[in-house]
């Protein structure tokens, strides 16, 4: 079938200063700026952003779910990477 | 199916139970893929033809209020056709495709637009009960399974709460207005309330979709559930506005806490699915002519992207 309708790309949008972007769906244009001005049109019509972010679909590498163990369970086990981990000496402030 | 196959759909069936949503990248039945590109695809073309018969009174609102509104509301339609589309498009099907079997009539869309929106009023009536029919369906089908298309209800659930209160307040307005306005209010309500119970579609026991559909959690609740949601809300707001709805059955059960109703008419139902309805013919017409004549300003734009990519080459 005939391809018609642009590329697809992925939006992000900065809802207020100083937030991080995120993700709010795809659109179809087929350059950079259809896809910020579409992006605009389509994600942020009441007031939800003052960034917007637009990235070609396929130059996003994503990670496999079957992944999922090896990536992210070296990550769980180590609770000394957190704060609660350690203990305080009875009276010590602002710690 | 090999082993493997086995383990996986116990997998998928095994996060669909604790809720976890599937998402793109995650394997899936192919049944369940199949069944969520042909609700999601359908969804986006009753929001991308729901457009015409509101559209067809822009020109003639009755205020520059009243066509801001609707200007809004059907750019907001515009923006729900594309959410769905991208959520659709997530499970291997192109836009393309799509458009191809909406133009071949392979893809249908909600029966509800192939009525016609003969005069002012039928617009309040297109805001308050098709809007209001469309959202108890959308609200439910937020914990959907399917990752993108849960997002993508959301969002335009977040949006449609607009929609049904634009609606109701012009069909307030005109319920309040002259005997004439009265009339015109009630007589929409006639036509669009049997058609807008239709929306949910058949009765649960006549639905053979269903069973996968719930068991997969891509609907929450069937058919006749979410009918009666909405029966059991809207009454009241007819009776505050003093209009009357068009079904001599309509009564309270105190023992159930619903509302019972008449039966509907399902040979009419049936008849505007297979394209016996008063505007089908219309309305996949105007979407290929639309189509047509924006071909034009794709060529040039995927021209002016070419050229682009040439000069950035240089
Ligand atoms: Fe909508
Ligand atoms: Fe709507």
């Amino acid at each position: 079938m005939e391809h018609t309708q642009g590329k697809l790309w992925e939006v992000f949008i900065q809802s207020k200063n100083n937030l991080p972007y995120k993700h709010a769906g795809s659109i179809h244009a087929t350059d950079k700026e259809m896809a910020i001005q579409n992006a605009r049109d389509l994600y942020t019509r009441r007031g939800e952003g003052r960034g917007i972010w637009v990235v070609p679909s396929d130059c996003i590498v994503a990670s496999n779910p079957e992944d999922e163990e090896s990536l992210f369970d070296p990550g769980v086990d180590k609770i000394y990477r957190h704060p609660t981990f350690y203990h305080m000496p009875d009276g010590a402030e602002n710690i | 199916m090999n082993m493997n196959e086995e383990e996986l759909l116990r997998n998928f069936e095994e996060k669909i139970d604790v809720d976890q949503k599937i998402e793109p990248r995650d394997w899936m039945p192919e049944a369940y893929r199949k069944h969520l590109i042909r609700q999601i695809s359908q969804h986006a073309h009753s929001e991308v033809i729901g457009m015409q018969p509101e559209g067809n009174w822009i020109n003639r609102a009755p205020s520059l209020r009243a066509k801001m509104v609707l200007l809004a509301k059907i750019q907001d339609e515009a923006g729900h056709g594309l959410y769905l589309y991208s959520a659709a498009e997530t499970l291997g099907i192109s836009r393309e495709e799509m458009l191809d079997q909406l133009h071949t009539l392979k893809a249908k869309y909600s029966n509800i637009f192939n009525y016609p929106t003969l005069t002012w009023a039928d617009i309040g009536a297109v805001g308050w009960l098709v809007d209001g029919a469309a959202i108890v369906n959308q609200v439910s089908l937020q914990r959907t399974s399917y990752g993108p298309y849960s997002r993508g209800m959301i969002r335009i659930c977040k949006e449609e709460s607009f929609h049904q209160r634009q609606g109701y307040e012009i069909m307030a307005q005109m319920a309040q207005g002259t005997p004439e306005q009265k009339e015109m209010a009630q007589d929409a309500l006639n036509r669009f309330w049997w058609p807008s119970m239709m929306m949910f579609g058949p009765h649960d026991s006549n639905s053979p979709n269903t069973g996968n559909a719930l068991r997969w959690r891509i609907k929450r609740e069937s058919n006749d559930t979410l009918r009666q949601r909405f029966i059991d809300k809207t009454v009241q707001q007819a009776n505050v506005i003093g209009l009357t709805i068009p079904d001599p059955d309509l009564k309270w059960n105190e023992e159930r806490g619903h509302y019972d109703f008449g039966e509907i008419n399902w040979e009419e139902f049936y008849a505007v699915i297979n394209g016996n309805g008063p505007c089908n013919k219309e309305r996949i017409d105007h979407h290929k002519k639309a189509h047509e004549e924006g071909r034009w300003v794709r060529e040039a734009a995927l021209a002016y992207a070419e050229k682009q990519k040439q000069e950035t080459l240089v």
